[in-house]
């Protein structure tokens, strides 16, 4: 691991705000890294003492089961000692402001925050005031960086390389955190990425972060090596973006008989949770192409990976 | 900031006059007595003499675009304190927006602005609603309000959205010969949108605001004031769609101005990149296409204004996440300053143009009598050094709130303050001898 008279950090930056910037072999060193990670869980006794003393805040501002869950467990894993917030709104109206929640907590003496918001920026807002190490754990539209670093484990334990794999992103990408996390990490390993799903649901500009649009689900299985299905919010239609989910589940629900024409087999992810029956038909959730567990279990190395990688205290690593 | 009585007879010895109207930028002095300019480059030898060390007095600067927040948010602004500011950045008058609370819609609230204003030598223009409680619903007694004093009609912050409404606003307005201030603004099409959708917004995961939300009202307005006849003046133009809609009624005519906010001019929707809320205001900062369309619509004439759209928020407002953030910036006391330094120093607009831009152009909108360095004309001066540098430090600002992108920038012009009447009002205390 790169480190000069064990003082300088692994990573240039102090936290994990996103993988936009973050350069190529620090994504190589935190995969690397989980990798290591992956073992200890499945040793008998899936704990080992490298943050111990090391206090972590999980500040979850919006519901999550599996990213506070995975979090958590990372965090157990690592001998960290953890405190749990959660509160769902924010904002001036109801008291509190998130600066002041914030820096009560820190006041407690935590070395990390983990900070889920709904709000696209709060974790560098809270980077830029507070003193501790900030790892995001999905900020709005924004990004969601340790969910793609577990979706790019998975597509490297699959492929074992990401130069030239062409992984296509189906759904809401105007919603999506997770599609602009993968799209930095992805292009950054030299990964080709298309996004896929209707217009209503494509941000403006999306060409300027180099991937190719498309709004036809076939050409994009034709196209792909693997197949990130994103979750299809059901909001979406009552607020106008989608005449039916039964019209996406036609148009751009991921079936087998549409994969059963694909030139390969294709890998099929999911960052959960499914809405069986509309972005993905059930079969194909199941199927061994499926991957969509291993990411689960990735993701709880991604997340031992990065916090030591952040937070470990000197000459640890 | 405390206003300091004038001398009686008072020359203004080494200055640079700058007169648009007149064409002049030139060395030389200026005598004034009891608030009345009586010469020009004369030596008055029984007359105060203030010497300005090459500072330049130009007709006095108006803002036509500010939020003075009073009555109702007085912890962002009070009248006192935005004329303050205003003094300190060189305008001796400012034209103050109806989105209070209560909202500008009456007579007598009109008439309280202005007396409160009295007490200080700036004077407050107050803009009236053009709807009751700017709801969209009902006009508001637009002849009475002028009379009390309203010089436009506006509900900035909000857009009639009702076509046929702002129809009835165009043409009824015409009673008093005042512009309708349009904020024009598609509320269905921003939607929940903090910043300017583009490439950015989208890296940002930011709702955007389309430039079509500016566009279409503008377009839609400026037809109804080709229908109706009514003064139309758009606010804050800030998209290249919208300058071309303005451009293509002054060629045509039409009774239609424009303003355009020193923030549009200088910076795009890659200062968000920052997550920085002082970077967040409607319209929202453009693309650089925008931004340089501005410039070149600014260098043709297309504007009447510059109106920096001064919009005070509180720390507990900014000092939050972006979505979260109130919308606007401040922009009193640093207008002339960015103004000067980035447009008139680079020589893209001459010292005169800029001098329009703040100080008749607006008038002309306004209805309100020109102002020249000219013996005989009510003294409504603005004094600037056009070498001072200076850092900008919103933590100096007479302003109540600080929410300015603009902090650290280094500029070259600094505003000393403002004559007016027999009053000085500003930043610098002048030293008489």
């Amino acid at each position: 691991m790169s480190q000069d008279n064990g003082k300088s950090p692994a990573l240039s930056s102090r936290h994990l705000l996103g993988l936009e910037g973050v350069p190529a072999d620090e994504i190589t060193l935190i995969l690397d890294t989980a990798e290591a990670m992956k073992e200890i869980l499945d040793r008998p006794i899936k704990k080992v003492p490298t943050l111990r003393g090391v206090t972590v805040v999980n500040l979850f501002f919006e519901d999550s089961t599996r990213t506070k869950l995975s979090f958590e467990l990372a965090e157990k894993r690592l001998s960290a000692d953890l405190i749990n917030f959660s509160k769902s709104g924010s904002s001036v109206a109801k008291g509190e402001t998130l600066l002041d929640t914030a820096r009560n907590i820190e006041a407690m003496k935590v070395d990390v925050v983990v900070v889920r918001h709904q709000h696209p920026g709060v974790p560098k807002f809270l980077a830029d005031r507070l003193t501790s190490v900030v790892v995001n754990a999905g900020d709005g539209s924004h990004e969601h960086p340790t969910q793609a670093l577990l979706d790019m484990m998975t597509l490297r334990q699959t492929f074992g390389h990401f130069k030239g794999l062409r992984v296509a992103i189906v759904g809401d990408i105007t919603h999506s955190r997770v599609v602009k996390s993968n799209i930095h990490g992805l292009i950054t390993m030299g990964a080709e990425v298309m996004l896929v799903g209707p217009p209503t649901l494509m941000p403006r500009d999306v060409e300027s972060l180099n991937v190719k649009v498309s709004h036809d689900i076939d050409e994009a299985i034709a196209w792909a090596d693997a197949l990130n299905v994103l979750r299809l919010q059901l909001e979406r239609q009552k607020s106008g973006f989608l005449p039916s989910l039964r019209e996406y589940h036609m148009t751009f629900g991921v079936t087998l008989e549409r994969l059963a024409k694909a030139p390969k087999e294709l890998v099929i992810l999911h960052p959960g949770p499914m809405n069986r029956g509309v972005e993905i038909e059930s079969a194909v959730a199941d199927s061994g192409a499926s991957v969509i567990l291993e990411q689960v279990t990735n993701g709880v190395a991604v997340r031992m990976a990065v916090l030591m990688l952040l937070s470990a205290p000197e000459g640890i690593l | 900031m405390k206003p300091i009585q004038l001398p009686d007879k008072l020359l203004l010895k080494n200055v640079r006059l700058v007169d648009a109207e007149q064409n002049i930028d030139q060395p030389g002095s200026l005598l004034i007595e009891s608030g009345v300019i009586t010469a020009l480059n004369t030596d008055a030898d029984d007359a105060t003499v203030w010497d300005l060390d090459g500072a330049v007095v130009c007709p006095g600067f108006v803002d036509m675009h500010v939020h003075l927040r009073e009555p109702g948010f007085e912890d962002a602004e009070t009248i006192k304190s935005g004329q303050k500011a205003a003094a300190a950045g060189g305008f001796t008058a400012v034209a103050c927006m109806p989105n209070t609370n209560p909202a500008l819609d009456h007579a007598g609230i009109v008439r309280w602005i202005i007396e409160e204003a009295e007490s200080f030598p700036i004077t407050v223009y107050p803009i009236a609603a053009i709807t009751k409680n700017r709801a969209g619903l009902e006009l508001t007694e637009m002849v009475e309000l002028h009379r009390a004093g309203a010089l436009a009609f506006s509900d900035d912050g909000g857009c009639v959205e009702n076509t046929e409404l702002m129809r009835r606003a165009l043409e009824y307005s015409k009673l008093t010969g005042a512009p309708i201030i349009d904020h024009a603004e598609d509320f269905k099409l921003t939607g929940a949108g903090s910043m300017h959708e583009s490439a950015v917004s989208t890296r940002l995961g930011l709702p955007g605001i389309p430039r079509l939300s500016e566009d279409i009202m503008t377009v839609r307005d400026v037809m109804l004031a080709e229908y109706t006849g009514g003064k139309l003046h758009l606010a804050h133009v800030s998209t290249k769609g919208a300058l071309e809609a303005l451009e293509d009624a002054l060629k045509r005519g039409l009774p239609v101005t424009g303003e355009v906010s020193p923030h549009h001019l200088l910076l795009t929707d890659k200062a968000v990149e920052s997550f920085d809320t002082s970077t967040k205001m409607k319209p929202p900062l453009r693309e650089e296409e925008d931004r340089l369309a501005l410039i070149e619509g600014m260098k043709r004439g297309a504007f009447a204004a510059i109106a920096t759209d001064h919009a005070p928020h509180p720390y507990e407002t900014k000092e939050v996440p972006f979505d979260e953030a109130a919308f606007g910036i401040i922009g009193l006391e640093t207008a002339l300053g960015l103004i000067w330094d980035r447009f008139v120093r680079t020589k893209v607009i001459s010292a005169a143009d800029m001098v329009r831009l703040f100080s008749n152009g607006p008038r002309q909108v306004l209805g309100l009598p020109e102002v020249s360095l000219t013996a005989g004309t009510p003294v409504e001066l603005t004094v600037f050094h056009p070498d001072e540098k200076w850092v900008v430090n919103a933590k100096e600002f007479y302003t109540k709130s600080r929410n300015t992108p603009f902090n650290g920038w280094e500029l070259i012009g600094r505003p000393w303050g403002i004559l007016k009447g027999s009053m000085w009002a500003g930043r610098v205390t002048p030293s008489f001898k």
